[in-house]
């Protein structure tokens, strides 16, 4: 491969990147401002926990502090080179810096995503490799399981896993207690539907490679069934939840905050709740952008998985 | 996996070909291989299903046992049941199987592994698919080296190397390391015949190794299997087509419906044929010689096989010019590198048109011979020149402006099912094709969708195919289905886009034969584009001869075949293997069968 | 056709448009006449619910009984009592009713926002397609929860906020699998066998492209309708969806949330109601899709 047919394709893909990133603050901004009413009033009542009309001297600090008697494309620009710069605004209630509000929680819940992500793969592959392709009656077993837990919400799952695994057997910590086994049932919560979703992309893929005249070929050059399973077809059907991941992490990253929520864990899901529930937009629009930006970076990382898995796509 | 099921042993068949017990048992050296009675049969809901019926053959060193049949007849779940690999839900019975002298009936499937690389190799058609194509082809080869051998990872890439070099593929070290993608058709082919005979196997089974190859390539790779059996390899050949198995073969095998209807020395079945189907398969093979003369024996007893051909243009009056086009360019941008010159995929093409004629156009892949098709139907746009349609201007000018003619300008491409909305059924493509006026009037409209069935050949009455979708008639069904379509609007041209190639080769006789006889009745003009010289000898009264966008050569059919003047053309008839031709000729003799 | 994938109830938001022609697959489980008549029955008792709640559980939803606070299932109730000796299955019979008018009201805004975004993106005229295809793509950015928490912390937890989050959460999915048909069908050889008879491009529009795109989404909304109704509990066992009072699904795992150690049958049997349903419009999802894909041309 030369390096202009690498270029290429790499531009493409940064300024998608860019572009969604860009589309996604100004999004986030628009939630910003689409508060009803008054935006210093809302504010306000946000932080008083009441509505009520405010007198404009009450208001005046509120529109000095958040710059809003400026017109608003000065906001927008404000708020987009606040971004570049890694400020996320402030917030509401806090009196603190967004950035570092969630900053303090997002070290757990990427350690969480990542993990549930890694198990999803795990599980997934051992799942298909073993059912996948193997005659209609394991074939059935092996979809209908991949429906069943794909359908699981987190909410239920998590209390299922919490009461036989932490209360029943007691082979888990109940609460998150920050140490690596506290860590197995949230990530599981999250990864068993992964793994149901993941594998329902690869098993149709896995079926169809399966049947390719090049595994064909490999039998007939005497490789074994596990030789032609693992080493062609698996590579041919891993490639459609390859390009899913990156969305399944920014959805694992949104999961989080159901799982942080049962198993009491710390992490930006909590962050989130209260912050949904105050309404301290902010916050909110903060873990938004930052959740678009992980989206963003983990599909670039998905496109070089990729194509490495498929060499193909790298001139194309 | 269940591979092979010989738990259900009947007793030994006493009804075996002469011939082949002679073969057997008379001649010096053990053969190779034996097959006695071999009968396979697919478990469906609807209880089991036998594709293969009692096939026998035997085989020996440096020998060519071809077997030869149209789709649906058995032969390569014949081929993979040797190799025990007929897939899941098959049962397999065989009386007789052994290979190298060892019975493979009680073989397990360990060892049928070890058999399989070491001792059989297998050739399937298509290196774009049947080599893995996320590998490098040095990668696929170091498997078939590493699953028999212990040689080291170095030795093995030498091996790998000298495979290559082995097969005819230029430069192998380079070569090695590319996929199958990023080789030519030929040079890949060969890489998959190296990884089939890595180990040197003394049974080569190849299923039909040349099907997606241009004329040109098929015939090195053709030699290279031949080179492969003069070596002493014992070579199975798996093909639908006569030409390629009559270059090889010593013995031929046919077989239709999992039966196998004939078999015998090849030069005797190619030239006495004595099954009617057989000679009915030899007779239906296009080429220069047919020209003129019905391919199927239902074309013959058709009511204008008995019309002498008319030769356009030569006439007092010349037909009408119906379709122009004048030095067409298309550039596709060149993928990979930046700054490269686009790809002129049709690079100044100008040819012309007459009513009742038909223009071959005829090429390999990549020689831009489809997108001129594309170019005349107005699909796209071309860069340069322009194409007259009937006298108007058609190409750069908005679709609205062409909508008028289009009525006048048909379609029928190689694949019809896709040219079919998948919700219809035959009745409403046909009758949505119809002109607006029949279209509107619904007793009108069944009539003429009656009469275009009619037309082609397919059932109006009882067993109509009106109320079925596309996706349950057979290949010959839809085509027709299609030709039905174009004659809707009663068109004056015809663009036939590789329309009859992906056809069984009997069925490609009667679309063949139809074609000509409509052609006959209403003074259609084809534009027939087709990469096989044996259809478009057959079909065409002048021949355009494309190569890497241009056209090289082009004239009146006979010349350009018989004495081509351009290198390319020259290449491109020599690479022709020539059509078995029987020596009494059947065709127009009725078919018993 | 695109193959419709379900999605992970806890975890995700509508997946990106599944690769490929999906094959048939007649020995599937999923697919089988039982799985699909235990779906649909399944969804009638849940009809008869919403519809007559009164028919199926005769007493009141709100009935108090201190007395018998937090019992376990048993033959007087059988899916248990809360804190307040309510019976369980009373008020999940009353909450048919919120629940699934929250989940169809959710699942048909989605869907009708996706066909309006798909289409623009896959036909409006040039500059519009482009800029409705960059806002598909940016919107697919953000999880559907996390949309979904978005609008509801900008305009307050309610029932109607509620459907519109779930809404306007899961449409960007959607509407990157009705581009995707579109176009699919846009560039179809059927399609330019049309244009080859010279029909217009209105008349191709109608007869063919719509028909064939819009039809796998009979089969995309059933599956929608499962997934909004989990969307909406995830958001009310946050607290952020209908309050607790009532005895909507969702609600009802998040009054039970207190008490999971020692009575963990409230949440877990709600659950189970919720599962099951997702469950079964997915084998209904998945058997329209199957007929669609396979019974006309059969």
């Amino acid at each position: 491969m030369t390096r202009s047919s690498w270029a290429r394709p790499a531009v493409r893909i940064v300024g998608n990147a860019v572009g969604v990133l860009v589309g996604a603050a100004t999004a986030a901004f628009l939630a910003q401002t689409a508060l009803p009413g008054d935006r210093a009033t809302a504010i306000l009542n946000i932080r008083a926990g009441q509505a009520e009309l405010r007198t404009p001297e009450e208001l005046a600090p509120i529109t000095a502090e958040f710059g809003l008697d400026r017109p608003l494309w000065q906001q927008y620009a404000d708020y987009l080179l606040g971004l570049v710069r890694g400020d996320l605004g402030t917030s509401y209630l806090q009196f603190r810096p967004v950035g570092a509000i969630i900053g303090e929680q997002l070290g757990a819940t990427v350690v969480l995503a990542i993990t549930a992500i890694a198990i999803a793969w795990m599980l997934m592959v051992v799942w298909i490799v073993a059912t996948g392709g193997r005659g209609p009656r394991l074939t059935a077993l092996g979809s209908l399981v991949d429906v069943t837990t794909a359908a699981l919400p987190a909410y239920w799952l998590g209390i299922i896993l919490l009461l036989v695994f932490a209360l029943g057997l007691g082979w888990f910590p109940v609460l998150g207690d920050g140490t690596p086994l506290s860590l197995v049932l949230p990530a599981l919560t999250l990864a068993i539907p992964l793994a149901g979703f993941l594998a329902q992309a690869t098993r149709t893929e896995f079926e169809r490679a399966l049947e390719q005249p090049f595994a064909l070929s490999a039998r007939m050059r005497g490789q074994s069934d596990l030789g032609v399973r693992l080493g062609h077809v698996l590579r041919h059907a891993s490639l459609p939840a390859i390009s899913l991941s990156g969305w399944a992490l920014g959805a694992t990253l949104s999961g989080a905050v159901v799982v942080e929520s049962i198993f009491s864990r710390p992490g930006i899901g909590q962050v989130l709740v209260s912050a949904v529930s105050s309404q301290d937009l902010p916050v909110v629009v903060g873990v938004v952008v930052l959740t678009a930006a992980f989206y963003v970076a983990a599909n670039l990382l998905v496109d070089l998985a990729s194509a490495l898995v498929d060499p193909r796509q790298r001139a194309a | 996996m269940t591979l092979l099921d010989f738990s259900a042993l009947r007793e030994v068949d006493d009804d075996l070909d002469p011939e082949l017990r002679a073969a057997a048992h008379l001649g010096a050296p053990a053969p190779r291989l034996v097959v006695e009675n071999l009968r396979v049969s697919f478990r469906t809901p609807d209880g089991e299903r036998p594709v293969v019926r009692g096939l026998s053959f035997s085989l020996g060193a440096g020998e060519c046992v071809a077997i030869v049949g149209e789709s649906g007849s058995g032969k390569s779940v014949s081929a993979r049941s040797l190799v025990g690999l007929t897939g899941r839900g098959s049962v397999v019975h065989v009386d007789r199987l052994e290979i190298l002298g060892a019975d493979a009936r009680a073989l397990s499937s360990r060892a049928w592994r070890r058999l399989r690389g070491r001792h059989v190799g297998f050739v399937l058609q298509d290196a774009l698919v049947s080599l893995d194509p996320l590998r490098a082809v040095g990668r696929e080869l170091d498997e078939a080296l590493r699953l028999h051998g212990r040689a080291p990872r170095a030795e093995r890439r030498r091996s790998a190397v000298e495979l290559l070099r082995r097969v005819g593929v230029p430069r192998p070290e380079e070569r090695a390391r590319l996929r199958p993608d990023e080789l030519s058709g030929g040079l890949r082919q060969r890489a998959l015949i190296a990884t089939a005979i890595a180990h040197d196997p003394e049974i080569v089974i190849a299923d039909e190794p040349t099907t997606a190859l241009d004329a040109t390539v098929q015939a090195h790779v053709l030699a290279e299997l031949d080179a492969m059996r003069a070596r002493g390899t014992a070579v199975i050949l798996i093909s639908h087509d006569l030409s390629v198995v009559a270059r090889l073969a010593d013995r031929i095998v046919v077989m239709r419906g999992g039966e196998v209807v004939e078999s015998g020395p090849a030069a005797r079945l190619l030239g006495r044929p004595e099954h009617p189907y057989t000679q009915r398969l030899v007779a239906a093979v296009p080429g220069l010689e047919t020209r003129g003369r019905a391919l199927s024996p239902e074309g013959a007893e058709g009511p204008s096989a008995a019309l002498p051909e008319a030769a356009p243009g030569d006439g007092p009056l010349d037909p009408p010019v119906v379709l122009e086009a004048r030095g067409l360019v298309k550039a596709f941008a060149s993928r990979g590198a930046r700054g490269a010159a686009p790809l002129r995929a049709v690079d100044d093409v100008s040819f012309t048109l007459h009513a009742g004629e038909t223009l071959g156009i005829v090429g390999e892949s990549g020689s831009g011979k489809s997108t001129t098709a594309r170019l005349a139907l107005g699909f796209s746009e071309p860069e340069e020149g322009e194409v007259i349609v009937l006298g108007a201007p058609w190409s750069r000018v908005p679709e609205a402006r062409r909508r008028p003619l289009r009525p006048r300008l048909a379609v029928v491409a190689q694949d019809p099912l896709s040219t079919f909305d998948p919700r219809w059924t035959v009745g409403r493509i046909l009758g949505d094709a119809l002109p607006r006026a029949v279209r509107r009037d619904p007793r009108a409209r069944a009539a003429a969708v009656r009469r275009l069935l009619d037309d082609v050949g397919l059932p109006a009455g009882d067993g109509s195919v009106l109320g079925r979708f596309p996706l349950t008639l057979s290949g010959g069904q839809r085509q027709r289905v299609a030709i039905a379509r174009a004659l809707a609007t009663e068109p004056a041209i015809i663009v036939l886009d590789e329309a009859v190639s992906a056809l069984d080769v009997t069925i490609q006789a009667q679309i063949l034969d139809l074609l000509l006889d409509l052609q006959r009745e209403r003074d259609l003009a084809y534009l027939f584009i087709s990469h096989d010289l044996g259809v478009i000898g057959h079909v065409s009264d002048r021949v355009l001869v494309m190569q890497h966008g241009r056209v090289v050569e082009q004239g009146p059919t006979e010349r350009v075949l018989r004495a081509p003047e351009h290198p390319y053309t020259q290449e491109l008839v020599a690479s022709i293997l020539p059509a078995p031709r029987p020596s009494n000729p059947p065709p127009g003799r009725k078919d018993p069968s | 056709m695109t193959a419709v994938v379900s999605r992970p109830g806890g975890v995700g938001a509508a997946s990106p448009v599944g690769r490929g022609p999906a094959r048939r697959r007649r020995h599937r489980l999923a697919d089988r006449p039982w799985s699909l008549w235990l779906a649909l029955s399944y969804v009638a008792v849940l009809a008869v619910a919403a519809l007559a709640p009164g028919f199926l559980a005769p007493s009141s939803p709100t009935a108090v009984d201190y007395a018998a606070a937090l019992l376990p299932p048993s033959l007087e109730h059988p899916f248990g009592t809360d804190e307040s000796g309510r019976d369980l299955y009373t008020r999940i019979v009353h909450g048919a009713a919120d629940s699934l008018s929250i989940g169809l009201g959710a699942a048909a805004l989605a869907i009708v926002c996706a066909i309006a975004l798909g289409a623009l993106a896959a036909l409006g005229p040039r500059p519009i397609a482009a800029l409705v295809d960059r806002v598909i793509e940016v919107l697919f950015a953000f999880p559907t929860l996390l949309l979904a928490l978005l609008l509801i912390a900008i305009t307050g937890p309610s029932a109607t906020t509620q459907i519109i989050a779930v809404g306007l959460g899961s449409a960007p999915g959607y509407a990157r699998m009705v581009r995707g048909q579109i176009r699919q069908a846009a560039g179809s050889g059927y399609v330019e066998a049309a244009v080859a008879l010279g029909h217009g491009r209105a008349r191709i529009l109608r007869r063919h492209v719509l028909p064939n795109a819009l039809r796998p989404l009979v089969a995309v909304a059933a599956l929608a309708v499962g997934q909004s109704i989990v969307w909406a509990s995830s958001l009310s066992f946050l607290g952020l969806g209908v309050a607790p009072p009532s005895p909507e699904w969702g609600a009802l795992l998040d009054a039970g949330r207190p008490y999971v150690i020692q009575a963990g049958w409230l949440i877990v049997i709600p659950g189970l109601v919720i599962v099951a349903l997702a469950l079964a419009a997915t084998s209904i999802g998945r058997h329209l899709q199957h007929r669609l894909e396979s019974g006309a041309r059969a």
